[in-house]
């Protein structure tokens, strides 16, 4: 790759880190969360506490874990804690500030699928589930979303709801009575995309360097909704890809050696 | 909650009927394709699930424990598991009327965990991720737990999570016997077989082979994993 060149993958984890204000508590789920999360702890936010739903809260690994289980993550932690009380005092106590999730499909009310494609009881794919993520999506002060976008994962509608964004739009979600705010970022490999204040519905607000507006509208199932004045994200650093390479390399390295 | 590598072994295998889990996929790898198969073509036989979120399972297996007839938490409002899940429902609370999820207890017959150690006497000390595991015990008719080894003293700070003997049915001692995962303070994870498993186990044949040679065709655990590394490849 020529110098200061970068993959659409490393600019869209890197517009995730840059999301992650420093100090923020921050409950992450597996692959592209993760590996955002820490790349925002190894550089710009590094007293972010990470909290991974097996119990592990401020884990610092120097490694990708490969489950939100390893034991890289407990041994790196400043506690940890059983999955009942993860959940019941640090998840739904209202602890956390920030929650970060992928999905299989997105809708254009940040609801999010993790759990089929197809029909529930005859699926054409069965995916792993919520795991956490469904009371992560509710509880968490604020969420943020990291997937690819393409329309087969933007989809008009989801074939099964597993954690809620803003449901049906406007209010719907404070009338449901879930006290965190709901996804504030969506964070593709094309641009960045916001809920509209009003009606909650996703709205293209920073379209990631030579990406055009007509390419995200052609990802995404359903008529997008685009700002007026779009921003441009600033491309990763070289600072930014260094650490990141750094960060996955290490991983690659020190899994190929469990073998 | 999340059923792992051995589940799907058990589910190709035909031994499940039912499956009551919250994530089920290989960590860090994909799915569990026997998983999949039972679920999407009903391969080898027809599964019925029931599924959670994990804090629902938690709560589940807390008011098991506690002897309390369900678990109660926040959540679950809005989304599609309510609809396909007839054993979430939502209680008005008695006090503020806030509407809140109700999950009846799990009450397994048996529980199965490992963990790091045991005492002559049968006490069980663990440490590290874990989990939901004291709570399965605990609410669990009989429990049995492999250990890597017996000591003669646990050495156990206060606070730690010890499974004192008289709660367990069985202690039983199987170095290794986290395999593939890890046990903390004793081995990692092996990856190199959480990644041939997504192979295996993809394809019905490859899987029936991996299963008959390695498992059907060993007497013991001992024999299971000297099997496994007597083969060129995983499969």
């Amino acid at each position: 790759m020529p110098e200061g060149a970068y993959t659409s993958d490393e600019m869209m984890t890197v517009a995730a880190a840059r999301m992650i204000r420093n100090g923020v508590t921050l409950f992450v789920g597996i692959g592209l969360p993760s590996a955002a999360a820490n790349l925002a702890r190894l550089t710009h936010a590094p007293d972010t506490v990470l909290i991974y739903e097996s119990g592990t809260i401020g884990a610092k690994p120097t490694v990708l874990p490969l489950s939100i289980g390893d034991g890289e993550l407990s041994e790196t932690a400043d506690a940890v804690v059983s999955i009942p009380e993860i959940f019941s005092y640090w998840l739904q106590g209202g602890r956390i500030g920030l929650g970060f999730l992928g999905a299989a499909q997105i809708d254009k009310y940040a609801n999010i699928n993790s759990t089929v494609i197809g029909d529930y009881n005859k699926p054409k794919v069965r995916l792993p589930g919520s795991g956490g993520a469904q009371e992560i999506a509710g509880f968490c002060g604020e969420v943020l979303i990291t997937l690819r976008q393409n329309n087969r994962a933007f989809v008009k509608k989801l074939d099964f709801l597993t954690s809620g964004g803003y449901f049906e739009g406007g209010d719907s979600r404070e009338k449901l009575g879930l006290p965190g705010k709901g996804p504030t970022n969506v964070i593709t490999d094309l641009g960045i995309l916001t809920p509209d204040p009003e009606t909650k519905e996703l709205t293209l607000t920073s379209l990631h360097p030579g990406i055009t507006v007509e390419q995200v509208v052609a990802a995404t199932g359903w008529p997008l909704k685009v700002a007026p004045k779009l921003d441009v994200t600033a491309a990763p650093t070289a600072a930014e890809l260094s650490v990141l390479r750094d960060l996955n390399e290490r991983t690659a390295r020190a899994h190929a050696g469990q073998a | 909650m999340t059923p792992d590598l051995i589940y799907d072994q058990l589910i190709g295998a035909g031994c499940v009927k039912k499956l009551v889990f919250s994530w089920g996929g290989n960590p860090g790898v994909g799915s569990l394709h026997r998983l999949r198969d039972a679920v999407e073509n009903g391969w080898p036989q027809p599964i019925e699930i029931e599924e959670h979120a994990h804090a629902g399972m938690a709560a589940a297996y807390s008011a098991g424990a506690s002897n309390l007839p369900f678990g109660m938490l926040r959540g679950y409002v809005g989304t599609d598991l309510v609809k396909y899940n007839q054993r979430i429902k939502f209680i008005d609370c008695p006090f503020t009327g806030a509407k809140l999820a109700a999950i009846p207890a799990h009450r397994p017959d048996v529980t199965v965990v490992h963990a790091q150690k045991a005492d002559r006497k049968g006490n069980v000390l663990m440490w590290g991720v874990v989990g939901v595991q004291k709570e399965a015990v605990l609410a669990a008719k009989r429990a049995i737990v492999t250990v890597e080894e017996i000591v003669d003293d646990l050495h156990s700070p206060p606070n730690s999570v010890v499974l004192p003997s008289w709660v367990l049915s069985a202690v039983c001692e199987v170095k290794g016997g986290a395999f593939p995962s890890y046990a903390q303070g004793y081995y990692q994870r092996d990856n190199a077989f959480y990644k041939a498993w997504d192979f295996i186990a993809r394809d019905r044949a490859t899987f029936q082979t991996w299963i008959d040679r390695h498992v059907l065709g060993t007497k013991d655990f001992a024999e299971y994993k000297r099997s496994l590394e007597g083969a060129t490849s995983h499969a």
